[in-house]
């Protein structure tokens, strides 16, 4: 079994290699399919495997550690693996519904997408990290200017650009951890930060790359801009993959460099209530469905670096929870405007009316969804958001809690200006022929039902979420596995 | 030691600068200048004393093989990254006939605002009329 953890990342990267060159869109559907079950199979296996608290390690290339470059499986490793397949899953299920899955390279760069988070996900390397994340980027780059339209050019030009500034500062933080600690794997650098502040500057330079790739206040603008571009599976996919391997690595860089280190949590939770604030915002002003939805995930962003800035074993159980259940809950939102774009031919507030008369059960998926991202009870945001409290005002941090319960309520604004802008009212006078794929909500009314679930029957997710977190704050299990 | 910081200060200047020009192709040779700062930092983290060959037994001062390994990883990483940066420039200059990015500075004027204030979005009239003017000016 430890053997194939890397093929987890392995298998995506090897089928993607395959689909590029297939010339036929069944086969390049079939060599998906293959590869996700493979990355969330070993997902799930894992995820038995480590339920006792063990790390699963494996050596690549057989050196002795901690010269090797070290793969390590943790319990909230093992989960993102298998949200990691789960999404994309869907995401390509929606494009395949649409018919935008025949373009070229869609199932190549969805793919590469999902090999290269498996990859970030496990590594426990600082420079092997800074690769998989190069390499996520490139699918992304790909995906991202899928045709080459003008719009998607210009959009592409500016997401390539932040992120290649992004990534030199990765280098750079992570030249300066080498050059300070004599290490850059994550066992052996336990505390280095926390010990000493040399070493806390080079650490400090790859959270702020981070950051930018996670988009958070002040360097998130990339995002909201770039996002509504691409076509909308893809938007649906970023929003499930891209920016949350940033935080995956964040939660892990963060717990494991600084361990515990009390200094780093001021910064980290001003940051996560001025991500929450200007996200929600930002959100008001906007005038289409993937505009405003993407203008929310920078808000969303803040919930989960708020439970990384609270950094007890309840903050961040309540963020790993908050973490699988709103990219369950933003993806299907995503595939909501699709859904609603493909049928209508805009997702434009102005052009839209009258959805719930036509298409009722595409309504109920966007408010069971919106309902979940906002925290109404029974669903899962109410769960997520009610333990990141919790934990907030156990911990003395008053301040953020308040900020989250304010920035839920516009949330529900926004929410509410989508629902009565295209779901209530009447119909445009003139209605697009539309609704020509009655099956097309599929997709987001699964990921709508998972979180209706997650919502009332919270406790196993919730007790898995206990365990990664567990993992997150003691951090001698995960060091000692990966650097003995 | 402190001449290597030199030069990492002069490419990281440099670099900055080209990135804050309008031309996309400037940006990319930002880039290329400011991955050079991170490389040559990079290599200078194992140390710039010890620069016999990094073998046991084989010479009495063995570099670091380490950052060198990083180094040329990093360097194609950047090459690739570069690559892509100019075919979308080169795409750009097809489509829009100018090597600019001020299409991007006039989609923010248009926003009413900065993307963090929000600002009403653009409809698709706005964004034929920024192309057209971004065409006008070639």
């Amino acid at each position: 079994m430890i053997r194939a953890l890397p093929l987890a990342a392995i298998v995506p990267l090897v089928a993607a290699a395959v689909s590029a060159v297939s010339p036929s869109v069944a086969v390049r559907r079939l060599i998906a399919a293959v590869a996700l079950a493979v990355t969330g199979g070993i997902g799930i296996l894992v995820l038995r495997e480590t339920a006792g608290g063990d790390v699963l390690v494996t050596e690549i290339g057989g050196f002795p550690p901690p010269f090797a470059i070290a793969f390590a499986a943790d319990t909230f490793a093992a989960l993102m693996l298998v949200v990691f397949a789960v999404v994309p899953g869907l995401c390509l299920t929606f494009a395949a519904l649409r018919g935008h899955d025949d373009v070229p390279r869609a199932h190549a760069g969805a793919l590469g997408l999902v090999g290269a988070s498996a990859g970030a996900t496990l590594t426990a390397d600082l420079f092997n990290l800074f690769v998989w994340i190069e390499v996520l980027l490139l699918a992304s780059y790909v995906l991202i200017t899928l045709g080459a339209t003008p719009r998607r050019v210009r959009t592409g030009t500016i997401y390539v650009a932040t992120n290649l500034l992004g990534s030199t500062v990765f280098l750079s933080g992570v030249a300066l951890v080498y050059a300070t600690a004599g290490t850059v794997n994550l066992g052996a650098l336990r505390g280095a930060a926390a010990a000493s502040g040399a070493v806390a500057v080079g650490a400090t330079l790859v959270v702020v790359a981070l950051a930018v790739k996670s988009s958070l206040v002040p360097v998130h603008a990339w995002l909201p801009r770039t996002y509504p571009d691409a076509p909308t599976w893809v938007t649906a996919l970023f929003s499930g993959t891209l920016t949350k391997v940033g935080i995956v690595a964040l939660f892990r860089v963060v717990t494991v460099v600084f361990d515990g280190e009390p200094v780093i949590g001021a910064p980290l939770l001003l940051i996560a209530g001025l991500t929450m604030v200007i996200g929600v915002v930002g959100a008001v002003g906007r005038t289409s469905m993937r505009s405003i939805l993407s203008f929310h995930m920078v808000s969303q962003m803040g919930y989960l670096v708020m439970a990384l800035g609270i950094g007890t074993v309840g903050g961040l159980t309540a963020g790993v929870f908050f973490l699988v259940q709103y990219i369950g809950v933003k993806t299907a939102l995503f595939l909501v405007a699709g859904t609603v774009e493909s049928d209508e031919g805009s997702d434009d507030l102005d052009q839209l009316g009258g959805l719930v008369h036509r298409r009722p059960a595409l309504a109920g998926v966007f408010l069971l969804s919106a309902f979940a991202l906002v925290g109404v009870p029974p669903l899962s945001g109410f769960v997520a958001k009610f333990g990141l409290l919790r934990a907030a005002f156990d911990d003395g941090a008053y301040a953020i809690g308040a900020t989250a319960v304010a920035v839920s309520f516009l949330t529900l604004l926004s929410m509410v200006k989508i629902w009565n802008a295209a779901f209530w009212g009447s119909s445009p006078e003139e209605p697009t022929p539309g609704a020509s794929r009655p099956w097309l909500f599929v997709p987001a009314a699964v990921l709508a039902l998972a979180t209706l679930a997650i919502g009332i029957a919270a406790q196993p997710l919730w007790r898995i979420a206990e365990r990664a977190a567990a993992g997150l704050v003691d951090v001698a299990a995960y060091a000692g596995a990966v650097a003995p | 030691m402190s001449a290597v910081a030199v030069v990492v200060g002069i490419l990281a200047a440099g670099g900055a600068f080209l990135v804050l020009q309008r031309g996309v192709v400037r940006v990319a040779l930002g880039f290329v200048l400011l991955g050079h700062a991170a490389n040559v930092l990079l290599l200078a983290s194992g140390g710039l004393r010890n620069r016999g060959v990094p073998i046991v037994g084989a010479s009495q001062d063995p570099g670091d093989p380490l950052p060198q390994a990083f180094v040329l990883t990093a360097i194609v990483i950047g090459f690739g990254m570069t690559a892509f940066l100019l075919a979308l420039a080169f795409r750009a200059g097809e489509l829009f006939g100018v090597d600019d990015t001020e299409g991007e500075s006039r989609d923010e004027d248009e926003d009413d605002g900065g993307p963090s204030e929000g600002g009403s979005e653009r409809g698709a009239a706005a964004d034929a009329d920024a192309e057209g003017s971004a065409v006008e000016d070639a």
